[in-house]
This record gives structure tokens, C-alpha cells and sequence, in this order.
């Protein structure tokens, strides 16, 4: 008796992760009626939080987007959203073990990423650029030459900027910051001579700036990035529902309208008019039902 | 879970560059800062026994100053507060022109916040012994620095070495702080390799190694010194 017992406990162990691992992230978010967003508390505008403490962006805006499609399409009563704060060395493994099925920033779309999560389509286009004091000098990375360079760690940006200091052999000092207020901070105290990150999340750090009018984006784009949702990886269903749900908003000009509400110019006075590399990815991206 | 396991990345290059120059910075620091920890600590450690009462109280302060700000918070005031407070050479000097302004600045500011906490072992270790002691030295002659030098100290600390093993390792773990301000310590050469390659359990294990291999080195050297110090008939000697 008290074996067979035991055998049964033995097999529900074996078998229990077993079936944990074939249900994908929809049939959790189902089972649950909850729906993890994981957020940036300083991307502006893609993902931040507002003076209430409560998460929104463009990007966040898609994200519910999606919710909505999983509760039409489940027909479920409610779905709960539940907001998880991440920085850019949490997020690849949040996503990755489940904590969160969608991750709503600007996050880069990199092969490199790939191999441990999936993009659903692109959200936005950018690159990387500098940010410097008015007057300094310095408009491109060769005008760094033994000076201080700022750069946020685990972003695409840290790598294209440390990639050109290496193929020109410049002496510049990286100093990795952990956000974009930190990086903000050590330019403003005259710690370092510019920050390398996006170019439209620069124009959005030079918006905090006490005083916005010191501080200009400059240089050539340094990388390319587009922007996307991270998803977990090997769920068919979740990243078809994504992707449909992405197609249908921008067939019915929703997503364009996104846009205006947060770049054009936006509650933040961002004012960036989308750009025709964006408008072209969206038209790509727009699949049939 | 989703999640392709690699453990030979760590002994790629430059992983494996980036993993030794964190160990290296790690032990570096938290040495440094062990060695202002020992010298201040024991300074202010002895002036809270002291007769004279603004020695007293100068270490109350300290003390209390530097062990109820959360260390983190310390780091970021002594990097990015106290430089404004400077006249502007000195400025210039300690946010640009030093070497590595984030390695000192996080020397210093783990050295003075395990300072205090070295401060309370050393009192605790002076405290501790029979108050007969200091008046029988006194009544030889000795001087007060004379009976701390040859009566008071020799006993107090080895009294506290035991406990004075928990602050040793508490600085070596608490150097992990220092990636915050932008040092290259052992964490965050372990975020850096996650950061490049999206694998995230193989190098924080391997820091994870590094850190018990460091804190059992340091406990065997402590156990070390414990047994070479000690006196026959004295506390601690009973084994």
C-alpha cells in the first residue's frame, strides 16, 4: 500500500514538470485570467512609469492591445493585467522562465536574442547616436578620443559603441550606468562627455534634463535597431496571436494612431514624426487573416 | 522553462578575460577596504571606551552614522553628493582626473561603512574584559595608551576575531554593490557575460562559485589566525 503510494508520489514528481512545460504561456494566462506585462519604469515613451507610479507607453499600449484580443478570443469574463518592472539585464530572463509572457519596452530585435526568446513584429526603428552637451565639440564617436563615455549595460547600443571604439582604436572610457537617470546624472555633474544609447530614447532622456536646452543629440546612427515585443520562445500560438493581433491593428490604422498619441508630438513633447523605415516595416508586417 | 544550457561559454575568451578581471577587482576592493575598515574601525572602536567624552561621542556619531545608512545609499552619496560639496579643483580632481573615480569612491565608502561595524566588535572585544584589568595597569603606571597597547587590545581582539570573520566576508560580498556606481567587480562581469551572450544562470553560478571559494578562504585564514593567537587560559582557548 504504502509502496504504491509512494510509486504514485514518484510519478506525479516525473510527470508534474513534464506537463508544466507543454502548456505555453496562453494556456497559463487562460488558467490564471491573468496577464503579465513586464515593463521599463524610464523608456520614454515606450514603456514608464507616470507621477501615479502606474506603468503606460506606446509600447504598453500595444501590450493591452494584445489582452484584449486573448480575452475576445478565450471569451474570458475578465483578464487581470499585472505589470513586472524590468531592467534591460532582467528582461531576457523574466521572459525566459515564465514570469512574464510579454515584455512592452524598446527592446532591440537581435539574432543574438533569439536564441532565448522570441519578437513579435517591429514596433519601431531607431538607431544609435550620442548624447552631449551643447558646445562641447563632440559630433561624432572620434571626438571621444580620452574622454568618458556613458553607456547603459546589456543594450544593443553599449555593443555597436564599444564595436566602433574598437574598429577605430580610440582610448575612450566606458562607464556603464544601470539607467537612463543615472546616465543623466553623471552627464549634469560633468562626470562623463556623452551617453550612447537610441536616438529617440536620447531625445526622450534630454526631455528630464533640468535644463533640456545644454543637452543635443549628435553623430551618424551607430547601429540598427528595431524595436519589438519579446516574447517567450517555442509558443506557436502565443506569437501567431501576437502577431495577428499586431496585423489587424495595423490594417485598421489603430497602430498609426498610437503612434500619434505618443510621438506626435505626445504627452512627453517628444515630436518625432514617424519615420518612412517605420511605415514600410508596418506595411510588411501587416499579414492577412 | 525554455532554456539552452552552455556551460563552455564561461571559458571562452572574453568571458572568461571579463570573469578574472572581476575576481580580481572584487578581492582588490574588498582588501582595500578591509585594510580602512581594521585602521578606522579599531581607532574609533577604542575612542567609545575612552574616558575623555568628545572622544565618546565623536565615535557614537560615527558609528551611528555609518551603520543606519543602508550601505547602497552610502555609495551613492559618497559618489555622487559629497564630489558637489568640494571647492572646484578638488571637483575636477575626484569626478575626472583620478584614476578610476568609481573603484576609490567604492573602496572608501565600503572601508567606512565596515568601519563601523569593526568599531562595535572592537568596543564589544574592550568591553568585554574585567574592568579590574585597566585599573590594576593603571595602578602599575602604564599610561592610557600603554594599557590599551599592551593590556586592553592584545585581549580584546582576539576576543572578537570570531565575529570579526562575519565583517571580513560581509565586505566581500558587499563589493557587489559597487557595480552600481560602474565598477567591473565579479557581479557584474557576470551580468556582462549575460548581457552578451542571454545566458544568465551558467555565469552568476560561476560567480557564485567564485564568491564561496573566496569566503572559504577567508574563513580558514581567520580559523587560522584564531588558533595561532590564542593564549592557554584565555577565552576562546578552551578546545
Amino acid at each position: 500500500m504504502l509502496k504504491r503510494a509512494l510509486l504514485a508520489a514518484a510519478i506525479c514528481a516525473i510527470a508534474a514538470p513534464a506537463h508544466a512545460q507543454s502548456g505555453g504561456a496562453l494556456e497559463k494566462i487562460v488558467q490564471s485570467k491573468t496577464f503579465s506585462i513586464a515593463y521599463r519604469e524610464e523608456s520614454v515613451p515606450f514603456s514608464f512609469i507616470d507621477s501615479s507610479g502606474k506603468p503606460q507607453g506606446y509600447a504598453i499600449d500595444i501590450c493591452l492591445k494584445i489582452a484584449d484580443a486573448i480575452k475576445e478570443e478565450y471569451k474570458l469574463d475578465k483578464l487581470d493585467i499585472k505589470y513586472v518592472p524590468v531592467t534591460p539585464q532582467t528582461r531576457i530572463p523574466l521572459i525566459a522562465n515564465g514570469t512574464a509572457q510579454v515584455e512592452c519596452s524598446s527592446t532591440t530585435i537581435t539574432t543574438g536574442r533569439m536564441k532565448q526568446v522570441e519578437f513579435l513584429a517591429p514596433t519601431f526603428i531607431t538607431g544609435t547616436k550620442l548624447l552631449v552637451r551643447k558646445g562641447s565639440g563632440i559630433t561624432k564617436i572620434e571626438d571621444l578620443q580620452g574622454k568618458t563615455l556613458l553607456a547603459l549595460g546589456g543594450t544593443t547600443n553599449e555593443k555597436a559603441a564599444e564595436a566602433e571604439i574598437a574598429k577605430r582604436k580610440l582610448d575612450v572610457k566606458l562607464v556603464k550606468v544601470k539607467d537612463h537617470p543615472q546616465a543623466l546624472l553623471n552627464l549634469e555633474q560633468g562626470r562623463a562627455d556623452a551617453y550612447t544609447s537610441n536616438d529617440v530614447v536620447l531625445y526622450g532622456i534630454r526631455s528630464m534634463a533640468k535644463d533640456p536646452s545644454q543637452y543635443e543629440v549628435v553623430g551618424p546612427f551607430y547601429s540598427y535597431d528595431p524595436f519589438s515585443i519579446m516574447i517567450p520562445k517555442n509558443d506557436t500560438d502565443f506569437r501567431a496571436l501576437g502577431l495577428r493581433t499586431m496585423s489587424r491593428l495595423i490594417e485598421s490604422g489603430e497602430m498609426r494612431k498610437l503612434y500619434a498619441k505618443w510621438f506626435e508630438p505626445g504627452p512627453t513633447n517628444i515630436n518625432l514624426p514617424i519615420s518612412p523605415d517605420l511605415e514600410n516595416a508596418f506595411k510588411l508586417f501587416a499579414f492577412p487573416d | 522553462m525554455n532554456y539552452s544550457w552552455d556551460w563552455g561559454l564561461l571559458f571562452r575568451s572574453p568571458h572568461i578575460d571579463w570573469l578574472i578581471e572581476g575576481f580580481r577587482n572584487t578581492v582588490v576592493m574588498a582588501v582595500l577596504a578591509w585594510f580602512i575598515a581594521m585602521s578606522l574601525g579599531s581607532l574609533i572602536g577604542v575612542m567609545r571606551t575612552l574616558d575623555n567624552p568628545v572622544a565618546k561621542r565623536v565615535g557614537t556619531i560615527y558609528v551611528e552614522i555609518f551603520r543606519n545608512i543602508p550601505l547602497l545609499a552610502q555609495l551613492f552619496l559618497w559618489y555622487y553628493v559629497i564630489p558637489e560639496l568640494l571647492p572646484a579643483a578638488a571637483q575636477k580632481f575626484v569626478k575626472r582626473d583620478m584614476a578610476d573615480p568609481q573603484f576609490w569612491t567604492s573602496v572608501v565608502g565600503l572601508g567606512c561603512y565596515t568601519a563601523a561595524r569593526v568599531a562595535e566588535q572592537v568596543r564589544s572585544g574592550i568591553q568585554s574584559i574585567p574592568r579590574g584589568q585597566r585599573a590594576a595597569a593603571l595602578a602599575m603606571g602604564f599610561s592610557t595608551a600603554q594599557v590599551y597597547r599592551y593590556v586592553l587590545l592584545p585581549i580584546g581582539f582576539r576576543t572578537v576575531i570570531p565575529s570579526l570573520t562575519n565583517d571580513f566576508l560581509g565586505v566581500f560580498k558587499n563589493s557587489s554593490l559597487a557595480l552600481t556606481l560602474g565598477v567591473m567587480e565579479l557581479t557584474a562581469a557576470a551580468r556582462q557575460i549575460e548581457e552578451y551572450t542571454f545566458h544568465s544562470f551558467e555565469p552568476f553560478a560561476a560567480a557564485t562559485v567564485l564568491y564561496s571559494c573566496v569566503t572559504l578562504l577567508v574563513i580558514t585564514l581567520m580559523r587560522v589566525i584564531e588558533r595561532r593567537t590564542r593564549i592557554a587560559g584565555s577565552v576562546g582557548s578552551g578546545r
